[in-house]
Order: C-alpha cells, then structure tokens, then sequence
C-alpha cells in the first residue's frame, strides 16, 4: 500500500516491479526512554494499516521486543541464527496472531553484539524489505557496535527523546552520527503535561527548539502505556482512547498522510473528576 | 505570605534553567566534535590579527569556556612584534607567510614589549557576550614566550 516503488519499471510487465519496503531504525542514544515500547506500538499501528511490518530486535544480548509485544512464549529462533544461516529467515520469523500482517524477528540474549557481522545484517535487511512495506527496527541504546549493526540496513530513522535534559543531548549525538542520510523523525515519549504547565518539565518546543527535527508526535507518560506492556498488549492493538490514538496518527504520517502531529493536552481535572478517578480509577 | 507569593512566581521554573543548560552544553558539544572547525577558526583568526602585528603562531591556543550564562571563546595569541605605528602607508604584509613570528624585525626594537600582549575574544551567541577578566589564566597555564 505504502511501499517504496524502487525504480520506475521499465521491464514490461512478466515480471512485477520490485518494490522495496522502508527500513526505518528506531532510536535514541540513551537507554530507557521508551525505544522498544515504541517500535512495538508503532509496528503494531502501522499493521493495522494494513501494512505488511516486520519488527527486528537489533538488541543483541538484552531481548526486550518479543516481550513487549507478548511473543516471548512463542520465539524460537532469533536474528543470529538467521545471520548464521542455521535457519531461514521463515523459520524465525515469528507472526503476530492479533495483527495479521505483523511479524518479529527476535534478537539473540544469549549472545553479544560484536558477534554480529555488519554485512550480513545489512543484506538480512535488505531481503526484509522485499517481503515486507516496512522493517522496523529496535535500536539498542548507546553508539557503539550495536548501534552500528542497527542502522546499517535502514534508510530512516525515528528518534525518540523524552523531556529530560539527558535524552535530548543524546539525541542530538546521534543525529549528528546519523548524517542527513536517516531524514531522523521525532517522537518526544513520556510527556507529563501537567508538569511543563508548572514549567517543571521540557516543553515540546522547548526541546524541539534544540534539535529542530521533524515531529512525529507526542506520546504522553500515561500509566496504561505501563499497564499495556505488562500485559504485552500493545496499546495500539486498541483504537480509542487518546494515547492510542496518537500512535496510530503517527503510524499515518509515517505512512506518508497528511495528518497532525498528536499533541499532548493538558486534562482540566475538577474536583469531580478526581473523586472519581478516586473511587473507580483502581482497576487497572 | 506575599513573599511567598512573589517568590512562587519570581523564581524561574526548572524547565527554563534545563533548556538553557542544555542549550550551553549542546555548543560545547558540538565544538568538541568538530576539531576541524576550531583549526580553520584559530588560523583565520591569526591571519586577520597579523595582518596588525606580529604573532607567534605556534603558541596560539583557542580554547572554549564555559561563562556564568554564555560559551565564551578564549583566544590565546602572543604578540612578538608590533610595527611601528608613524610608518609611511603599506598593505600590511605577512599575509601570506606562514609563520612571521620567527624573526622579529630589529627595526621593532623593545615594541615587542610585554612578552604576553593578549588578544581576548569573546563570543557565541546567548546573553549579553561576557568581557572576559584575563586574570586567573593568563599568567599561569601558560608560559611566556621567550624573546
């Protein structure tokens, strides 16, 4: 639906135009601001476009994505087998039930990230995109070999940054390694609005006055994104609600639709509402 | 309580100090990672103030520091000879040569004066660009130029 056409064809029509899908890297830099959460729902979004996803764990050595998306019971292989060829890329990859068109390819936790061979990852991400209108792929954290290995196939990049002034020097690293090759894309993850209303947290601006990137949209810290991973239910297998929502409508603009960046509002709490969420808000 | 009052809203919100911080720490950053840039810099920098007077090349040193609200840009450039200053009207030489420094004109006699005349230079962008005091490192890291 959303593929890359590679080249005009010229080639008449026996053989069907090859059409490459969009490796896109996710990343950040620094650790724990929400990389894997995101790849998972964003995937999981993009699938329910319609598009053929594939998700990779390019975090050789710390599995997380098959756990988030709640695949882990169902993984048997992983990326180094592939790369190894002890097994083809069909055996490993594992299919998600819930979206039909969103597959994981696990990363290996048993071994390191050095012990990947660069080439081969670039050529496993180029077969990827044969098969697939997009290949996500879950960046480890930091800027060394496992960095390296993750970014080696992909075309794109979507940075992810929350509002702490640690996140965003780092992002700023790595989109000065990254080049203007990547066209990096912003997510700011975790925001608290009430906090920035306060003038206690990162504005949106605030941080995107300092790295000028183009943005995505903005996820808000909101306790079911926690809920949802400890379930591994990705919240974007779910179509209301606002944090939902603004993972779907960044799915859309990544997917090339002209739709606004989700925002993060500010809730007006009155008294009513807490008293409510007092009483009935303990469910979760 | 007014006091209180006036503190909540005198006082600047975290998000404010975080911004400017990172916005400091961002300039340094990005200078650290492009030596390139500050070579091209200390050499443009030297050709302009010798086309004046004579510097020592080999012993100017361009470093960055960190001011109260501003990067400030320390410039390090002995002067080894200044011309002097009733000479009849002549391009400034030494453009091109690259290191002037060598042998200091006799005709300049004691004009090279204060072993350690120094050029200050103080920019980037921010707040109201802070004049540099020389004074705590000027005479101590660094050792006079012997003449």
């Amino acid at each position: 639906m959303h593929q890359l056409q590679q080249s005009v064809d010229a080639t008449p029509s026996e053989e069907p135009a090859k059409r490459l899908g969009r490796a896109i890297v996710v990343t950040s830099g620094k650790g724990g601001v929400g990389k894997t959460t995101t790849t998972a729902n964003l995937g999981t979004a993009l699938a329910a476009r319609g598009a053929r996803v594939v998700l990779v764990d390019a975090d050789v050595g710390l599995r997380n994505l098959d756990i988030v998306l709640g695949l882990e019971s169902r993984v048997k292989y992983h990326v180094l087998d592939v790369l190894e060829e002890k097994v083809s890329i069909d055996d490993a990859l594992v299919a998600d039930k819930r979206v039909e068109t969103l597959s994981l390819l696990a990363a290996a936790q048993t071994r390191e990230k050095d012990e990947v061979d660069t080439e081969k990852m670039r050529a496993l991400i180029q077969m990827l995109r044969e098969r697939f209108d997009y290949v996500l792929i879950d960046c480890p954290a930091g800027i060394e070999q496992g960095f390296q290995n993750a970014v080696v196939g992909a075309e794109e990049a979507i940075v992810v940054c929350t509002p702490e002034v640690s996140a965003v020097r780092d992002v700023d690293r790595v989109v000065g390694l990254l080049g203007n090759r990547f066209k990096p894309q912003l997510i700011i993850n975790r925001l608290r609005p009430q906090l920035v209303k306060k003038g206690k947290m990162l504005s949106v601006e605030d941080v995107n006055g300092i790295l000028h990137l183009p943005l995505l949209g903005v996820i808000a810290d909101e306790p079911e994104i926690i809920v949802t991973t400890n379930k591994g239910e990705p919240l974007a297998l779910r179509r209301d609600g606002a944090t939902a929502s603004a993972y779907h409508a960044i799915a859309a603009r990544v997917a090339g639709e002209d739709v606004p960046a989700p925002t993060v509002e500010v809730k007006e709490t009155s008294f009513l509402d807490k008293l409510g969420a007092f009483f009935g808000g303990r469910k979760s | 309580m007014i006091e209180w009052v006036k503190k909540m809203f005198g006082q600047t919100p975290s998000s404010s100090t975080a911004k400017e911080r990172l916005r400091l720490v961002l300039m340094t950053d990005h200078l650290a990672l492009a030596p390139e840039i500050i070579e091209s810099m200390k050499r443009d920098l030297v050709d302009v103030i010798s086309r004046y007077v004579e510097v020592d090349r080999e012993k100017v040193e361009v470093n960055f520091e960190r001011e109260d609200k501003a990067l400030a840009m320390l410039a390090n450039i002995p002067i080894t000879a200044v011309a002097r200053p009733n000479k009849p009207e002549e391009e400034p030489k030494a453009k091109a040569e690259p290191a002037p420094a060598a042998e200091p004109e006799p005709v300049a006699e004691a004009v090279a004066a204060e072993p350690q005349a120094k050029a200050t230079t103080s920019t980037m962008s921010g707040p109201p660009p802070t004049r540099r005091r020389r004074k705590k490192k000027a005479g101590g890291s660094k050792p006079a130029p012997a003449h």
